[in-house]
């Protein structure tokens, strides 16, 4: 495609003699209405990539993708998104360190195998929504301390919520229906006939809920931080006093970050154990969890969506190519070795991205879309 | 190209990359048996996982150097590390399962209650070998799960029986105090409704101290000790903290030898750190330790001096090994069963199930395969996937561990109805229903 319409003053005359196709350029999308300035993708291409990349991950999955993509890769990817997201909102939007993510989804994953064994007839979105919102009441009650402190302080304060949470659901049998076990087993449940939950349900269905959840939930949360609720985290996040003078209330403000971030953590929770695992103990939310979400949170991006699937897409897609690589490069290796070489190399590309690009993955991609508008011109 | 330019293509070689490598699953070739093997070598279980995982592979390998595999079919295995952690070893699974596997062994609680679901969909037999989900012994609603030989709940009702003939009978028992010091996990809660059981039955005071994971601090559990004075304390332990607890009741002074660990925790990491004061420690076993048993002899010939051994050959022998050895042997006799004499044909699935099913060890066979009083004969059928298996117990001297009983029978009587009872619980949260097995053959 070439250039259309009239090139905006003051940009560089293409070079007269050779014609190089453009892309990326919104030149030419004019904004003739408030909505199609504020939408959310004002660039005409990436509302078509945004669109052709969900239709992708809709459809050509489930037809092609192994079982073993499915189960091991793409289902936990969506659902470590869905809980990045939450904390992002909490800890990139809000600015409020939580070091609690394991146990708020631990709240969302218990919330969900309650209500379904009390509720069986209850829709099982209905039943992950509903443990969201309990989650999210835990998550205001964890919440208060943000008032008070800060920082570090505040991490070790949402430490404890995690430490709790845990002991909780580890200590009062009633959270498992008295399970000698202590083990949460997600029952069979099904969507319009289709068994998503459940050792019978396919993989195929369960990607296609936490699909669903997670492009809903993303949708969601681009429009909460776009808008008046995520200009306000912003701000505290920024300059808390200022926000204060400007009239921004942080009771209110900090209260629904951590509710709101609890709420995507406790549906990620629950997918956890119902689409994902299947089954689960308290040592699955334990606190390696809540760090492994702030890193996600970390190497995407802080403060950006994106950077919550890139974040996710890192730390569970590099680990299982390390995995396999010994194994395509038929280099054979005691599997103890090429452990500790994957948790090596891991840990180096993690330091790697941090120095090369601090604002995490999303800003590169930021950077590469900015190349690429400018593209083919350097300038 | 810039430094960030260079981590972009880094980045997105990567991720686009990433799931793309995953090797592509293979159609069971029908020539080999393949068996994946969830192992944690790395991790901080490691000094648990490594023997388990050697005893494994030596015995695997003796049977194809000495025999060519089994009845003419060779045995391939692929090690795939878990590091005792359930996601990854679930992950393990799914990358191994499509090379068709005859069985799996988890080696993890955690990972056996995500198999177990899994195991009829997939049709790949769990085998979890004396842990797991005691619920899982009944073979009419789990068939496709094996915890032969003698599960928790067994074992827990076997260590009080032991304890009765040391007291000097079962009505002894009464107001005897006995402590059981658990990991806070599935797996160390298992044992607790037997004891609880077994505790109205017999009238002696039950005390449960759970230890929270990884369980390296605990002076709160022993400070109770210390205040309950127990007369006997149980274990159900696994990894450092077994050797945390032998130390605390060494430095406790608690007698040694009224301190019995269950199966997982009675190894020599568990005993060497305490140095001394571990001596007379007692643990829970189904096979007995040492090396001088005619299969090490076989694997040192066909093995070790071949160069091929996993380990170290002055390793073997230890509790651990020698359970690797076992659950080895185990499943090779059952592939062996599922066989049915054919030569040269790799076992279907289903008849990977049936030969578990079928499988009954005599002492007779035990002692061609070289294990003569190494491990009890079992004998396992369609309603029974546990064969209530005897348990021995064993002693550390401070050098090594040394059988101090008689084969001991669990109590039966109070088992079997509660796992009957636990297996419609289990069974209907799967949505399963009890097959009848007066139809099977």
């Amino acid at each position: 495609m070439v250039e259309r319409g009239r090139a905006p003053p003051g940009a560089a005359p293409p070079p007269p003699p050779r014609v190089r196709p453009v892309i990326y350029r919104e030149a030419g999308q004019f904004k003739t209405t408030y909505a199609s300035d504020q939408a959310i993708f004002p660039i005409v291409q990436d509302k078509w990539v945004v669109t052709v990349a969900v239709a992708a991950a809709l459809l050509v999955p489930p037809l092609l993708a192994s079982e073993y993509w499915l189960q091991a890769v793409l289902i936990p990817f969506l659902i470590y998104a869905m809980a990045a997201i939450g904390l992002n909102l909490l800890t990139g939007y809000a600015g409020q360190l939580s070091l609690g993510t394991g146990g708020f989804m631990a709240v969302g994953g218990y919330a969900a195998f309650k209500l379904t064994t009390a509720f069986p007839w209850l829709n099982i979105i209905v039943v992950f929504v509903l443990a969201g919102v309990i989650a999210a009441l835990v998550g205001l009650v964890f919440g208060i301390p943000s008032l008070r402190i800060k920082g570090f302080y505040l991490a070790v304060a949402t430490l404890a919520a995690q430490f709790f949470l845990i002991w909780l659901f580890n200590k009062v049998a009633w959270f498992t229906n008295y399970a000698s076990s202590g083990t949460i087993t997600a029952p069979p449940r099904t969507i319009a006939g289709v068994m998503v939950t459940g050792p019978l349900a396919t993989a195929g269905a369960r990607y296609v809920a936490a699909l669903a959840l997670v492009a809903l939930g993303a949708l969601v949360a681009k429009n909460l931080v776009r808008g008046r609720i995520g200009r306000s985290w912003m701000a505290m996040r920024d300059r808390d006093i200022a926000a204060e003078i400007i009239g921004i209330r942080p009771l209110r403000t900090k209260l629904l970050a951590f509710g709101i971030s609890s709420f995507y953590c406790g549906v990620a929770g629950a997918e956890y154990v119902f689409l994902y695992l299947g089954s689960a103990e308290t040592s699955a939310f334990d606190i390696a969890l809540s760090f492994l979400v702030l890193f996600m949170v970390i190497i995407g991006g802080l403060g950006s969506i994106l950077g919550s699937f890139l974040g996710a897409a890192f730390i569970v897609l590099v680990p299982i190519f390390l995995t396999n690589a010994p194994h395509l490069l038929h280099l054979p290796m005691p599997v103890a070795l090429q452990k500790q070489i994957e948790l090596m190399v891991f840990g180096g590309l993690i330091i790697f991205f941090l120095i090369v690009e601090p604002h995490g993955l999303a800003r590169l991609w930021q950077i590469a879309k900015e190349k690429l508008r400018l593209w083919p011109f350097p300038h | 190209m810039t430094l960030r330019a260079c981590s972009i293509a880094l980045l997105a070689v990567l991720v686009a990359a990433g799931p793309a490598l995953a090797p592509a699953p293979v159609v069971a070739q029908g020539k080999d048996v393949f068996i994946p093997l969830l192992v944690y070598r790395t991790g901080p279980f490691a000094p648990s996982g490594i023997p388990i995982a050697n005893g494994f592979v030596d015995y695997f390998t003796l049977l194809n150097e000495r025999d060519g595999g089994i009845n003419g079919v060779k045995i391939t295995w692929e090690e795939c590390e878990t590091q005792y952690d359930t996601k990854q070893g679930v992950e393990c699974y799914e990358r191994l399962k499509g090379r068709g596997a005859a069985l799996v062994n988890p080696y993890s609680t955690g990972i056996s209650y995500q198999l177990i679901p899994k195991a009829p969909v997939d049709k790949v037999p769990v085998f979890s070998m004396g842990y797991g989900m005691s619920a899982s012994s009944d073979g009419r609603w789990f068939p496709w799960v094996f915890n032969f030989p003698t599960n928790y709940w067994s074992q827990a009702s076997a260590v009080i029986r032991y304890i009765a003939t040391q007291e000097g009978g079962l009505e002894k028992l009464k107001g005897k105090k006995i402590a059981h010091v658990f990991h806070n996990s599935p797996y160390g809660k298992e044992a607790n409704p037997t004891l609880e059981e077994l505790s109205r039955k017999y009238q002696f005071e039950l005390t449960l101290l759970p230890v929270d994971t990884p369980g390296q601090e605990q002076k709160s559990t022993w400070l109770q000790v210390r205040k309950l004075n127990p007369d006997w304390i149980f274990m159900s332990g696994w990894g450092v903290m077994n050797q945390v607890a032998v130390k605390e009741a060494a430095a406790t002074g608690f007698k040694m030898d009224h301190f019995i660990g269950n199966w997982w925790s009675s190894s020599d990491a568990d005993v060497v750190p305490a140095g001394d004061g571990a001596k007379g420690y007692k643990g829970a076993t189904f096979h007995a330790p040492g090396t001088n048993f005619k299969v090490h002899s076989e694997i040192v010939k066909h093995v070790y001096d071949k160069g091929k051994g996993a380990g170290k050959k002055e390793e073997m022998g230890s509790p651990l090994y020698n359970r690797g050895v076992v659950n080895a042997m185990f499943s090779a006799e059952a592939i062996r069963t599922a066989m049915k004499g054919a030569r040269g044909q790799a076992p279907t699935a289903e008849q990977m199930r049936w030969g578990f099913e079928n499988l009954n060890l005599t002492e007779k066979r035990l002692e061609e395969i070289g294990m003569k009083g190494f491990t009890h004969p079992i004998k396992v059928t369609c309603e029974d996937h546990e064969g209530s298996g005897p348990v021995l117990i064993e002693q550390w001297d401070g050098k090594k561990w040394n059988i101090v009983s008689d084969w001991i029978q669990p109590m039966k009587d109070v088992v079997r109805p509660k796992i009957e009872a636990a297996a419609v619980e289990e069974g209907k949260k799967l949505g399963y229903t009890q097959r009848d097995c007066s139809k099977e053959k």
